[in-house]
């Protein structure tokens, strides 16, 4: 292929096919073998990553329980006025559904879906699943009245109404404090059931106070590793890469034996009579916990980037801005600092985003105030079992990270970022 | 030579058949409980017997910190691993409901009493609320202090948590405001029985959370069992939530200086819960009908001071297994007047929202 031939007016290869069409033959192959190497790592993409996030936010969403548990009465209601209880053939066919749902040992599952939206019909649902499979025959309502007396209220029937819809904004809603009032309007939560709204923010300010403090302490360590003759900062290099390579848990553990009020510091504290013996600092269990922890785990995500990138800025910029009359100050404020920018860049925006999906460290240091919202998804994925609030409160935070990545990308460019 | 080959052939193919057959019957079950001291004594009473009696049953423990989340996961996944899943009632309850957990015939499928009186008879009054549920053991929720931290004083009822200027320092409570609420009302002066006509109500909410409130800056809150006897040890805190087998060890294994306050303990009700979708529901079956006999759980209390859930088995609990205490009066049944039973269905229609009116309360 190498040797070109002239033959006519088209180049030729050497085996005689055009040069152009050989060489595509050759392109086409490497871009296969380019393909199927990355393949692996798009796949596990595919699975472990984008099909999970689609299918948590899809659940954020989704309200299939009442529409596919509940048929016959979710046709039923389709033509209810909303102004008054619903009449016999509405409970002639729910009679139906508790049955079927009773026998199917599914009707839990519509109860559930039910109490999220209001208080006590759980409790209605399967309460009247377990007695509905004693009645033989009408008039329904009445018997159907009698087994809770949550049916009697109309906000009752609001509510499964709503809910036959196979999508919701019930979810969402939730997510940000608000809830569907009695008559169905959209209105804030009572102020004592307020809570993702005050998270949130406290989640993204918590993350930047940890952000900012990261580029506060890493910066002198970064620059001290960059500029240190090389057996000084590779010894620096371990202490900084060490508690990368701890647990997690371990490291958090430590702070907990540091911090508490029976701690090593607090104890130091006493000892040098900084603070008395009964009136000890509460350092742990609260915000102080949270960033002090959090800051000393992301701490090695900014030392990192800053380092590589001061690694690069030759020495004699500084030497010529000094040499032209500048202050060292100035020189270093005006001269080095802006070269070191596309670090400062990279490494906020790791730290950044990594403390926001916090959890561990907070749930363990955090106490009451040092908690954040990344605690309150995995209790509704653990605990509640709310998938479905968890999957809109994932959504919420990921949409937002994205919109300030792209605000963040607007102000500072991602182009100035640089990882080394 | 050549007799000592073919001998050898046949006793290979003799093995390899032996152990063919073997393994076909051979059935692995993943039983899955709380781990540690609670999954030890388990281990002990039912499934090392078990395993001895059953060679072909191989009886695999699974630890996991409670929660219907993985047992959801599975069977909605369709993919069921466990087969056998300890929880506590209300989860079970839920988990009933929701179809994840399989229904049980307690006379036909479980052991009648050892004087032979039928299950469903014989298991204590108010264990058996889920059909999905064969219960093990009582246990309690409830507090314990640091015996050296008020001077001579001694706390003696639930008033006196809530009493900071007799009783000065930390509390070590958990995370969610089931027990704490009740625990409130008790100490504001409401009688056992009237807790929960109280905390129906919304003015009895707001007087739950009001008195929760005069001691909130003297809390610290707890996600993880093993935490508050930690927190207590180190003497973070002077008093603390916990179960009771917890306290137990931390006062006489490790010795610590706690002592118990049986005023106002929830007694709650854990046992096992057979996934209605798992692969081996014949094999175990028999192990839980085993499991849960008379002698078994009597044998339980030999190694965790949990009371047995069998009216049969109270009479055969004796001494501790390595420690040699008499278990009775560690034993949270032997305290039951002081304290209540949580009105599962009541959480179960009100949980969603007072867990979201106390995780804003926190925040505020």
């Amino acid at each position: 292929m190498a040797n070109e031939i002239i033959g006519g007016d088209v180049v030729l290869a050497a085996d005689g096919t055009p040069l152009k069409a050989s060489l595509n033959k050759a392109m086409r192959k490497n871009r296969i073998r380019a393909l199927l190497l990355v393949t692996p790592l798009f796949l596990f993409i595919v699975f472990s990553f984008l099909i999970p996030i689609v299918e948590m936010t899809f659940r954020s969403v989704d309200n299939w329980q009442v529409g596919t548990l509940m048929p016959k009465t979710t046709t039923a209601l389709a033509g209810w006025d909303g102004k008054a209880l619903p009449d016999e053939p509405v409970f002639a066919a729910l009679i139906q559904d508790l049955q079927a749902g009773a026998k199917a040992r599914e009707i839990g599952k519509v109860g559930t879906r039910l109490n999220y939206e209001k208080s006590g019909l759980r409790g209605m649902i399967t309460r009247s699943g377990k007695k509905s499979l004693k009645v033989k025959e009408g008039p329904y309502k009445e018997k159907i009245l009698k087994m809770h007396k949550k049916w009697k209220d109309l906000e009752t029937w609001t509510v499964i109404k709503r809910n036959t819809a196979p999508y919701t904004m019930g979810y969402y809603l939730n997510a940000v404090d608000m809830k569907y009032d009695k008559s169905g309007e959209i209105v804030m939560r009572d102020e004592n059931r307020r809570i993702y709204g005050k998270l949130f923010l406290r989640t993204f300010a918590i993350s930047m106070a940890i952000t900012l403090i990261c580029v506060m302490l890493a910066y002198p360590i970064a620059y001290l590793l960059a500029t240190l003759p090389l057996r000084y900062s590779n010894l620096l290099m371990i202490f900084v890469l060490l508690p990368f390579w701890t647990s997690l848990l371990v490291r958090t553990t430590a702070w907990i034996v540091m911090l508490q009020s029976q701690g090593v510091l607090n104890d130091l504290f006493v000892f040098f009579g900084l603070v008395s013996d009964d009136n000890r600092l509460q350092l742990i269990y609260n915000l102080t916990g949270t960033i002090v922890a959090m800051t000393h785990i992301l701490l090695p995500f900014m030392v990192l980037p800053l380092y590589s990138v001061m690694k690069t800025i030759s020495p004699s910029y500084m030497c010529a801005a000094l040499s032209l009359g500048a202050n060292p100050m100035v020189a270093f404020i005006r001269v080095y600092m802006p070269q070191t920018l596309s670090g400062i860049v990279a490494g906020s925006i790791l730290v950044f985003i990594l403390s926001i999906g916090y959890y561990i460290t907070p749930a363990l240091v955090g106490g009451t105030d040092g908690t954040l919202i990344s605690n309150q998804i995995a209790y509704h994925m653990q605990k509640s079992l709310n998938w479905g609030l968890a999957g809109a409160l994932g959504a919420l935070l990921l949409s937002s990270v994205l919109a300030l990545y792209l605000i963040y990308n607007k102000i500072v460019g991602v182009d100035n970022m640089r990882f080394g | 030579m050549q007799k000592i080959i073919k001998n050898l052939v046949l006793s290979i193919t003799g093995i390899a058949i032996a152990g063919m057959a073997s393994s076909a019957q051979a059935v692995d079950l993943n039983v899955v409980s709380w781990g540690g001291a609670y999954t030890a004594s388990q281990m002990n009473a039912y499934h090392k017997p078990y395993m001895k009696a059953n060679p072909s049953v191989k009886l695999n423990s699974i630890d996991y910190s409670g929660g219907l989340a993985e047992m959801r996961a599975q069977t909605e996944s369709g993919n069921v691993t466990w087969d056998l899943v300890d929880v506590v009632l209300s989860d079970a309850i839920t988990g009933c409901d929701e179809g994840m957990f399989r229904p049980i015939k307690i006379d036909k499928e479980m052991a009648a009493g050892a004087d032979g009186t039928p299950a469903s008879k014989d298991f204590l009054e108010g264990t058996l609320l889920s059909e999905c549920f064969i219960p093990q053991i009582i246990y309690s929720t409830t507090f314990a202090y640091r015996t050296d931290a008020f001077g001579g004083k001694k706390p003696t009822k639930m008033s006196d948590v809530f009493d900071l200027k007799n009783f000065p320092g930390k509390r070590a409570l958990q995370k969610k405001p089931i027990n704490n609420l009740e625990w409130a009302l008790i100490a504001d002066g409401v009688p056992l029985a009237k807790v929960y006509d109280v905390l129906d109500t919304d003015k009895g909410k707001d007087r739950a959370f009001a008195k929760l409130a005069t001691i909130k800056d003297n809390v610290i809150w707890w996600t993880e069992g093993a935490v508050p006897p930690q927190l207590m040890a180190d003497g973070e805190a002077v008093f603390g939530t916990g179960y009771n087998g917890r306290w137990f060890s931390a006062i006489n294994e490790e010795k610590q200086p706690f002592s118990m306050l049986w005023d106002g303990q929830v007694l709650d009700i854990d046992g096992w819960a057979i996934p209605a979708k798992g692969k081996n529901v014949d094999a175990v079956m028999k192990f839980v009908k085993y499991a849960t006999d008379t002698q078994r759980l009597a044998d339980q209390a030999k190694y965790i001071p949990y009371g047995p859930a069998r009216k049969s088995s109270i009479p055969m609990v004796s001494k501790h297994a390595t420690l040699g205490i008499e278990m009775n009066p560690h034993m949270p049944t032997s305290y039951a007047d002081q304290g209540f039973l949580t009105n599962f269905s009541w959480w179960a229609d009100n949980a969603d929202e007072m867990n979201e009116r106390f995780a804003a309360w926190l925040l505020q």
